[in-house]
């Protein structure tokens, strides 16, 4: 079966900064997979070359098999991605957002759909309101839904739980927790450790824009018994 | 097809709903611009044979359309740029030339909206007739886009807003403001007439008072060859800069 995501040897220099430094992984379709590291470390680097949004020095990208530069259509209308930024249009509510959002990925009428993320993201109530009013886990939830609107089969979560109160992190968790055991591949990026030991399958560990550890996390946190994932990563990037 | 109707729309939308701002303000200043010049000027000066005020609402419409289209494209980006709200056009699978187009459209049916406003409110000050309704649509449509790229090229490569305000005040303005829309250019000395046959805004401006007046500095046939080739030359380079990701991805 064709990886969800395959990276091979990418590189990325931003100025005299190696953001990444031959990168190599692979994501099996169906798997909840969590991307760690501390600041800096090149995670945001490397979902925004599988994004689209940063081109590599050098290296291949891949998602269910669509190289993301040369196939660039097909790769984008598979990803869904939630940006670590708090971004928003001000000038829409945020129906008219997620409406816009599946125009993009052509879709026209995607209603039934837009209803169910907004009840499951519990922002029913809010479907009229302007972005501009709403909180920031508000706005988190409607990048949360942005990124769903066309029901992508992998989805990238870059720190979706920053700055979220415990309630919607809770109804957060259950969705996305849905939507992977209905096939959605998940990759996540967070610093909440516990929430990756809780919900990650398999990890990796960034460090200078690099893999220096890959694998289940039963594997990871075998290798140090009686320990939570934050001492796992903890000794490995002290290591 | 989709995704280039929908950013379409957005960028209609965008501007309609701040209409007040994005259409009324510049109709009014425009209708400003018609008293007072009007007053000082009208009982004084005839250009192409006609009154001063006609021969001023022609270009003051033709001005606003290419500043406003101008405004539409480069505000939109800027701001996207700035808020970071611009990954949600960046991630789908938008093609570049839908993402040129879209813009463009959007940028050339919010400076026709102002200049069908200016027109509008300015019309009863003059005996304007229309001439050649066929030279007023391609100079308006050409002239529109023409700004309508050079706008997205703008709001692409500023990363502040001074660097945006610096584009439109320092190249803009003196383009329009010198190109002939308060004046004919053979009232200039020799050399200023000169000057500003390398201004492409004149041919616009007075392409377009043409199909008013069917008098003109110029012959509209050369006019048009000279936007024309502008406009192909801005739209290609825009094109360029969109297919790299110029600015826009990193």
């Amino acid at each position: 079966m064709v990886a969800a995501v395959s990276i091979v040897d990418v590189v990325k220099h931003f100025g005299s900064l190696q953001a990444l430094a031959g990168v190599a992984l692979e994501i099996e379709q169906g798997a909840f997979f969590g991307l760690l590291g501390p600041n800096g470390a090149g995670k945001t680097t490397l979902i925004s070359s599988l994004a689209g949004l940063v081109r590599p020095d050098s290296g291949v990208l891949k998602v269910l098999g669509h190289d993301v530069i040369k196939d660039f259509r097909e790769a984008r209308r598979l990803l869904g991605v939630v940006p670590q930024e708090l971004v928003f249009d001000p000038f829409f509510n945020v129906r008219e957002t997620l409406r816009i959002q599946s125009g993009y990925f052509g879709i026209r009428k995607n209603d039934d759909w837009i209803d169910e993320i907004l009840d499951n993201l519990d922002l029913t109530s809010k479907a009229d309101v302007n972005m501009r009013r709403l909180s920031g886990g508000m706005k988190r939830r409607v990048l949360v839904a942005q990124a769903l609107v066309h029901k992508p089969p992998v989805i990238v979560l870059d720190e979706p739980t920053a700055g979220v109160d415990v309630e919607l992190r809770q109804g957060l968790w259950q969705f996305v927790r849905r939507l992977n055991n209905e096939g959605h591949t998940i990759i996540l990026t967070t610093h909440y450790l516990e929430e990756a030991e809780a919900l990650c399958g398999r990890i990796a560990l960034m460090k200078q824009g690099k893999v220096i550890a890959l694998d289940t996390t039963a594997n990871l946190m075998a290798a140090h018994p009686g320990g939570t994932l934050e001492d796992v990563f903890v000794r490995t990037m002290n290591q | 097809m989709i995704g280039f109707w929908t950013l379409f729309y957005k960028e209609l939308l965008r501007f309609w709903k701040v209409a007040f701002q994005t259409v009324g303000a510049p109709v009014l200043t425009a209708l400003l611009y018609l008293l007072i010049f009007g007053h000082v000027l009208d009982e004084h000066v005839r250009v192409h044979g006609v009154r001063y005020t006609t021969f001023l609402v022609p270009g003051l419409v033709m001005m606003q359309v290419l500043q406003n289209a101008f405004a539409n494209s480069s505000s939109s980006l800027i701001q996207a740029k700035i808020t970071g709200s611009i990954v949600f056009v960046l991630l789908p699978p938008i093609p570049y030339s839908a993402f040129f187009a879209a813009y463009i459209l959007a940028a050339l049916a919010r400076g026709l909206m102002v200049g069908v406003g200016v027109l509008a409110a300015t019309v009863w000050f003059t005996e304007l007739k229309i001439v050649a309704p066929l030279w007023i649509l391609a100079f308006s449509l050409l002239g529109g886009a023409l700004f309508g790229a050079l706008g997205m090229i703008a709001g692409i490569w500023s990363e502040k807003f001074d660097q945006l305000a610096a584009f439109q005040n320092f190249l803009i303005m003196p383009l329009t403001m010198l190109s002939g829309v308060f004046y004919s250019i053979y009232t200039l000395p020799t050399f200023w007439q000169g000057v500003s046959h390398y201004n492409p805004v004149f041919y616009m401006i007075d392409g377009f008072r043409y199909g008013f007046f069917g008098v003109s500095d110029v012959a509209p046939e050369i006019s048009l060859g000279v936007v024309f080739a502008c406009f192909a030359a801005v739209t290609l380079l825009t094109l360029n800069l969109l297919k790299r990701g110029w600015k826009l991805r990193a």
